[in-house]
This record gives C-alpha cells, sequence and structure tokens, in this order.
C-alpha cells in the first residue's frame, strides 16, 4: 500500500485542505469500527505516540493512538493556518509540518515564487524530506492552491519545481482552483498565466477546479433542498457540501460548502487504492490512462450524487456514450469498481475526463491577461521583483498559446471523416 | 503429474482463487454415477496435479501468486483460508507496494528485471515439491501492466529455465468497449512477447463470458466474481485427468472420428488427426454429463484484428507513447509487435 502527502498552500490550499482532513477523518471513522490502525488509514495519516518527544513516535500496527495527517502546510501570512491550528482539527496537524510568515504575498506571483521560494527553499525541502521519510512507499504529493493570488499560485509552482527535482519517483497531482470572471483580485489573471506555464511544465496531473462552477452546484444544492420538492427528504449525512459541524448551523464559513465538493473529490479518487474493489485502480494508472501526451494533463471531473434522497433507484444499465471521442481512441475508458463508497452515500460515481472543453477556459484566461498586458498595468509590481522580467511574462503566455493550439489540432479532427490507416503489409 | 499455477496481477490472483475452488470442489463432489473405485482414481489424479499435501491434511494448492501491490494477495489468501477446505502456501507469494500502473513497459522493463531472482525461487521452490513436473498454468490479463508486461517476462525466464516443461498462459482478453485505454498496446506487446515463449495460449474473452453470465445463466447485475467463477469453471472441466496412476489409456482416446463437418478441417490434417477425445466415467461436478471443448482454429482471428487494428491507429497518432518509452519501450518494439501479429493474422486467415 502507498502513502501520499498533501501539500496545502497559500488561504485557498489551506482551506480546502482542511475540508479534506475533516471528511478523510470521518470516513475513516464509518469504516475503521474497530479503531485499529490499517493500511487503508496509513495512506494518509500517521499513527503515533505522542508521549514520545521528537521523531521516535510512529507506531505501524496495532490501535490508534494519535493520528497524524501526511501534510505540509504552507502560508505567508498567519492568519489561516492560525485559525486550523486553533480548530478542532489541531491535533491533526504536527506543528513542524507548518511554514508560516507575517505579510502575505500581495496577491504577487513573484513574491509567491522568486521572493518567497528562495527565502524558504531549504525549509521546504526539509518539511517535504521528513514527510517523505515517514512514508513507506510515498506514491503521490497532492498540491491543493488557487491560480489567482500569490502565496498558492507563486509559491504554490515554485514547490513544483522542488518536487520534480527532489522527487522525481513521485506523481505531482496539483488541485487548481481557477479564478472566475468576477473574481475580485484584479492582477488575477497574470498571476495565474504565470502559474500555468508551471504546471504546464512541472506537473503530472492537473484537476482544474472553476469557482464559478462550484458556486453554481451549491446553489443547485440549496434550491433543491429547500424547495422540498416531491416531498423528498435529503439525507443530513449525504450532503457532499457540508461539513460535520456546519450541518447545525445554516450558515457556514462562505466557500465551506464549495470546499467540501473539492474534498469530495480528492477523497472518492485515491478511495480505490485505499480500500478494496473487484477492479482497482491506483494513482499512477490514472495518469497513464489519462494523459496521452505529456502536455495534456489537465483532467475535468465531475461527481455524483451530490446528496442523497431517501429512496434511491440505480438502473442496472451500462453507460452508453454519447460523447465524442478521438478517432484513435474509440473506447478511451478506464473504468474502476471500489467496495467502499463515501461518508453517507450508498454508492457514488467519479468521472475524469481529458477533455478538449478546458480549451474555451485556458482561452478566456489568455483574453483576460491580455487586456491587461497591452496597457501595463500593474506590472512594474511584478516587475520590480528580482529575477522578473517581461520576459517570464512573454513565455508564460506563449506555454498557455501552445497548449491552447495543442487542443485546437485534437478538434479539428473533429467532424472529419477518418480512416484507418493502411496496415503493415508481411510476408507470411 | 504435477502442474505449478503461476497468478500474475489482480485478475491472475482472482481468477486463480476461483480455479483452485473449482477443482477443489469437482474433486470432493459425490461419486455419481460412477463406482467407487472409480473415483477414487479420478480424486488421485486430480489432486496430484494441483494440490500438495500439508501435515495437518488441508492440501495446499501448487501456486506461485505475484502482484505489484497487496490488496487483492491479501484477498485471495483469506478466502482460501477462509474455506477450511485448502489454502495457499503460507510462503508463496510475491508482493510489492506499488502497482505497475497498467503500464506493460514498467511490468516487463522494471519489475521483471527488479523481483526476476525472488519470484523464480519461489516457483523453483513449487517445482521442487512436485515428483513428476508436467508444466506450467500461468493466468494473467492482457490490459493490465502486472499481468501482462510482468506476465511476459516470467514466461520467458520459464522458457529460459525450464525448456522442458509445457508452459500454458491463460490470457484473458479484455472487454471490447474499453476497461483500460492503454489495453490494446498492452495486449499487442503481451502477445507478441508470450508468442515467442509461450507453448499454448487458452484465450477467455471477457465479452463473451459476460454473454455467458447474461443469456445463458440470466444473472442480472453481472459482477467480475461472477465472470471468474463461470470461468474456473470451465477451466476446471478442460483440466480433468486425460493420465491416471491406473494407465496412460485409463481414459480412453477414444477416436469417435470427429465432428463431421469438413469445414471444421484444414486440408493438410485428417480429422482422425485433428482430433482427440477423451472419456471419464466421473462426471464432472454434480453434472450428470458434460462435455468440454478446446480448439485451435479461426475463431479468435476477428479479436486479434481488431486489437491490433485499434492499437495501430493509436500508435499513428503517437499517443500515451511516452508512457512506455519513459520506460525503456521504444517505438522499434511496438513496430517488432506489430509485424509478428499482422503475421499471425495473415497465417491463420491462409488456413
Amino acid at each position: 500500500m502507498t502513502q501520499s502527502v498533501v501539500v496545502q498552500v497559500g488561504q485557498c490550499g489551506n482551506q480546502i485542505g482542511c475540508c479534506f482532513w475533516d471528511l478523510a477523518l470521518r470516513e475513516h471513522a464509518a469504516v475503521n469500527q474497530k479503531g485499529i490502525y490499517d493500511e487503508a488509514i496509513s495512506s494518509f495519516f500517521r499513527n503515533v505516540d505522542t508521549r514520545v518527544v521528537g521523531d521516535g513516535g510512529s507506531i505501524s500496527k496495532g490501535k490508534i493512538c494519535s493520528l497524524k495527517a501526511r501534510a505540509v502546510l504552507i502560508d505567508m501570512e498567519e492568519g489561516v493556518v492560525n485559525e486550523i491550528l486553533q480548530g478542532p482539527l489541531r491535533d491533526v496537524f504536527d506543528n513542524k509540518q507548518l511554514i508560516t510568515d507575517i505579510s502575505g504575498s500581495g496577491n504577487n506571483w513573484a513574491v509567491g515564487h522568486k521572493v518567497f521560494g528562495s527565502l524558504y527553499q531549504e525549509q521546504i525541502l526539509e518539511k517535504l524530506r521528513k514527510s517523505a521519510e515517514h512514508c513507506d512507499c510515498l506514491q503521490c504529493f497532492f498540491i491543493i492552491h488557487s491560480m489567482g493570488g500569490g502565496t498558492g499560485s507563486g509559491l504554490g509552482t515554485f514547490l513544483l519545481k522542488v518536487l520534480e527535482d527532489e522527487f522525481p519517483e513521485v506523481y505531482r497531482f496539483v488541485t487548481s482552483v481557477y479564478p472566475s470572471g468576477e473574481d475580485d483580485v484584479i492582477t488575477s489573471p497574470y498571476n495565474s498565466i504565470l502559474a500555468m506555464k508551471e504546471l504546464n511544465e512541472h506537473a503530472d496531473c492537473v484537476l482544474p477546479i472553476d469557482n464559478q462552477s462550484l458556486f453554481d452546484i451549491i446553489s443547485k444544492i440549496d434550491l433543491m433542498v429547500n424547495s422540498g420538492k416531491l416531498g423528498t427528504t435529503v439525507k443530513p449525512k449525504s450532503l457532499v457540501t457540508s461539513s460535520a459541524e456546519a450541518l447545525k448551523k445554516q450558515h457556514q464559513k462562505p466557500f465551506d460548502g464549495m470546499n467540501n465538493i473539492v474534498a469530495n473529490l480528492l477523497l472518492n479518487l485515491t478511495s480505490s487504492a485505499r480500500f478494496e474493489g473487484s477492479l482497482n485502480m491506483d494513482l499512477n494508472e490514472i495518469s497513464m490512462n489519462l494523459v496521452p501526451f505529456p502536455q495534456l494533463h489537465y483532467l475535468v471531473s465531475s461527481l455524483t450524487p451530490l446528496y442523497t434522497l431517501a429512496d434511491v433507484n440505480i438502473p442496472t444499465r451500462r453507460l452508453k456514450p454519447s460523447l465524442q471521442f478521438i478517432s484513435w481512441n474509440q473506447e478511451g475508458w478506464k473504468t474502476s469498481l471500489c467496495s467502499v463508497p463515501p461518508v453517507g452515500h450508498s454508492h457514488s460515481l467519479l468521472a475524469l475526463a481529458n477533455n478538449t472543453c478546458v480549451k474555451p477556459t485556458f482561452m478566456e484566461l489568455r483574453e483576460r491577461f491580455m487586456r491587461l498586458y497591452k496597457k501595463k498595468a500593474h506590472l512594474h509590481h511584478y516587475l520590480q521583483i528580482e529575477g522578473m522580467e517581461e520576459s517570464c511574462f512573454a513565455e508564460a503566455v506563449s506555454s498557455v498559446s501552445g497548449l491552447i493550439e495543442e487542443y485546437k489540432q485534437l478538434d479539428a479532427t473533429l467532424g472529419t471523416p477518418v480512416e484507418d490507416l493502411p496496415r503493415l503489409s508481411v510476408a507470411v | 503429474m504435477s502442474i505449478v499455477t503461476v497468478q500474475l496481477g489482480q485478475c491472475g490472483n482472482q481468477i486463480g482463487f476461483e480455479v483452485f475452488d473449482a477443482l477443489y470442489n469437482d474433486s470432493h463432489c459425490p461419486q455419481g454415477l460412477c463406482s467407487k473405485r472409480e473415483n477414487e482414481v479420478y480424486q488421485e489424479s486430480c489432486k496430484e496435479r494441483f494440490f500438495s499435501e500439508e501435515e495437518n491434511g488441508v492440501p495446499v494448492a501448487r501456486a506461485v501468486l505475484v502482484d505489484m501491490e497487496p490488496k487483492v494477495i491479501n484477498q485471495t489468501l483469506s478466502k482460501a483460508a477462509q474455506s477450511g477446505q485448502w489454502k495457499y502456501g503460507q510462503h508463496s507469494c510475491f508482493c510489492q507496494k506499488q502497482g505497475s500502473g497498467n503500464n506493460w513497459a514498467y511490468g516487463y522493463s522494471v519489475h521483471g528485471p527488479r523481483h526476476e531472482e525472488p519470484i523464480m525461487n519461489l516457483i523453483q521452490k513449487e517445482v521442487e515439491k512436485c515428483d513428476c513436473l508436467s508444466g506450467f498454468f500461468i493466468i494473467m490479463s492482457m490490459a493490465g501492466g502486472t499481468g501482462s508486461g510482468l506476465g511476459a517476462f516470467i514466461t520467458q525466464n520459464l522458457q529460459d529455465q525450464y525448456s522442458n516443461a509445457l508452459k500454458m498462459n491463460q490470457i484473458i482478453w479484455p472487454y471490447g468497449t474499453g476497461e483500460v485505454i492503454v489495453q490494446n498496446y498492452n495486449s499487442i506487446l503481451t502477445l507478441s512477447h508470450l508468442y515467442r515463449s509461450s507453448d499454448a495460449l487458452l484465450v477467455h474473452e471477457n465479452d463473451a463470458v459476460h454473454k455467458i453470465c447474461a443469456k445463458l445463466m440470466n444473472i442480472k447485475q453481472i459482477s467480475f466474481r461472477d465472470i471468474n467463477q463461470v470461468l474456473a469453471h470451465q477451466l476446471g472441466s478442460v483440466f480433468q485427468p486425460t493420465y491416471s496412476m491406473e494407465g496412460s489409456y485409463h481414459y480412453r482416446r477414444n477416436p469417435l472420428g470427429g465432428f463431421k463437418d469438413p469445414e471444421l478441417y484444414t486440408s493438410w490434417l485428417a480429422p482422425v488427426n485433428a482430433f482427440s477425445a477423451w472419456k471419464t466415467q466421473r462426471a464432472f461436478r454434480k453434472y450428470e454429463k458434460s462435455a468440454a471443448l478446446v480448439s485451435n482454429s479461426q475463431f479468435l482471428l476477428k479479436p486479434l484484428d481488431t486489437i491490433v487494428g485499434k492499437a495501430w491507429n493509436m500508435f499513428a497518432s503517437k499517443a500515451y507513447i511516452h508512457q512506455y518509452t519513459k520506460f525503456g519501450i521504444e517505438e522499434e518494439d511496438f513496430l517488432d509487435s506489430f509485424t509478428l501479429l499482422e503475421q499471425v493474422v495473415a497465417s491463420y486467415c491462409n488456413v
């Protein structure tokens, strides 16, 4: 069984990370009734005897003593991390696995990447190495961050290069929250495009998350729940958007519902690797099957159900695709079956797709970038940072354009009749 | 005359368990319509082939279990132990922590050489337990990474080390609608390598077995367990003994003259030579009568052709190739595989 380490960077990354750990604990509590530290739990948690001072406290089997998350928390301002450390999850985090600063990155990718990158490189390396040492067989780093700000975007992507150099055989799965059109951070297009170049080059798989879509999902659920449609009741534990505490209050922290969806996505993704099933799927299989060309590693995700009604009827037909597959991959399905459903659900389906539908999102992002860049608006904030030049911007947008071009070429094959290529003819 | 089974990957191990279970249940079935003596002879022949005797009387399967991640092997071992009737050897498994990622190249070029010694040692130990080794039965799928890639590597090793023993590979042909996206690549690489080192490839198509479950057995929600059990049932009847302690003609080779239809035979082999039948008095499991047929025919030509065609189309677009080249399988290796398989297709066409 393998382990994964979660690296949460910036405000968004840490808030989503918090929801993730809360959900992970609830899931394992539901599955692991006897409190034994087993291989499934060990993928995300260490078992530690807290009475032992220093590093010697790890326990590999037997009863659960104290669970510590395999996580590194990074933020360049203290507010969010401090809140986590005072909240209900405080005992889950090892306070040696934190890196914080005071002033924040000012929504500036260059500050996050260049300034804090070089300032904290040694510390980051040290914490990552520590977390890797605690793993028997480390398979994957999950990086959670947003693209629009400064820390998550800049320092988060700086990390990717460090991980690639230091742990070349370990997969880098990045969950990136892309800014919506009405994002209130003016420089988010700059930050996003600069970050995208790094994602193109150093990530194995990216799960792009669109804030607007998450918001729409929440609204839809709220509507369903509040309208009391057809007299059905929503089972409280089954809301993908809720965390256990928030059920009691009507108004959760803003973004909590949205963050919970992402947390569900990440947990669901790793279920098959942690629990048994008749057709297992490991994380390395995701990369193998869904990434046909190295740069095209953006996977769109969808999750169902988002809430469970009191009575659910599952139709027993096999999925019939009405999707448009590319000509050389007409049956481009990879299926996996896991016996353990998420908390509160009897069944669940996660779909990951490598779909050219990401192209318009990237094109829009580039459009917003160009509107600012043509006017050189706010550029001085970036250029005054040591190591930043205009060429950085040019290279970044060129990288994104290259990606868009690759998707365009694949799209162009749609609708054109494709003949099978002539096969090899051999002498018998 | 014993057979050592090597179960590789999730598929190989899940099926392997069902096969041993079916074989055990068959040999311990009530004797039905045959005589007691007959039944005893049958049981003797069956047991010796697939099971060895343990001190406390519980038969131990002559099997080596190999997988690159632990979940399936753990499940398989505990299911066998729970049955209370037979079990796997305590030290018969080889396991790692991280799977092959559905990557043939990883199974063949990384896991193969890295774990060659311990795996071959396990097989050697199992061989030494046999009075007389008849051959190897290797169970693997073609679509994944361990069964397919590591399976091809191990079969090659068996060819080198035990050139006199027969090797039969049970390969599972994946669903045509796709279980693994790169299954066509993995399949053609597996087949081309097995062609060079295996003596016989016994093929089961997931689609065909699925149809049996749906149409003939009317199972509503077909799980892999159902599929594996049907498969094991078929294999069990194929493995009915042809030799016994009483002598090699005990299960008479009974030349019935074969099937009457001339279309079934090639021009260069007379029906009386092309067709062999063995008959036993003792029925398989609880049936009154049963028959099993194994044939080498053009039956697999269409599926083979389809897989080669799809893999070729994908190869032409160079999709996923970087996943293989990073572990040492280059484009030339793909081309070699395509060439070999096109020759096989052409040979079958010419029959």
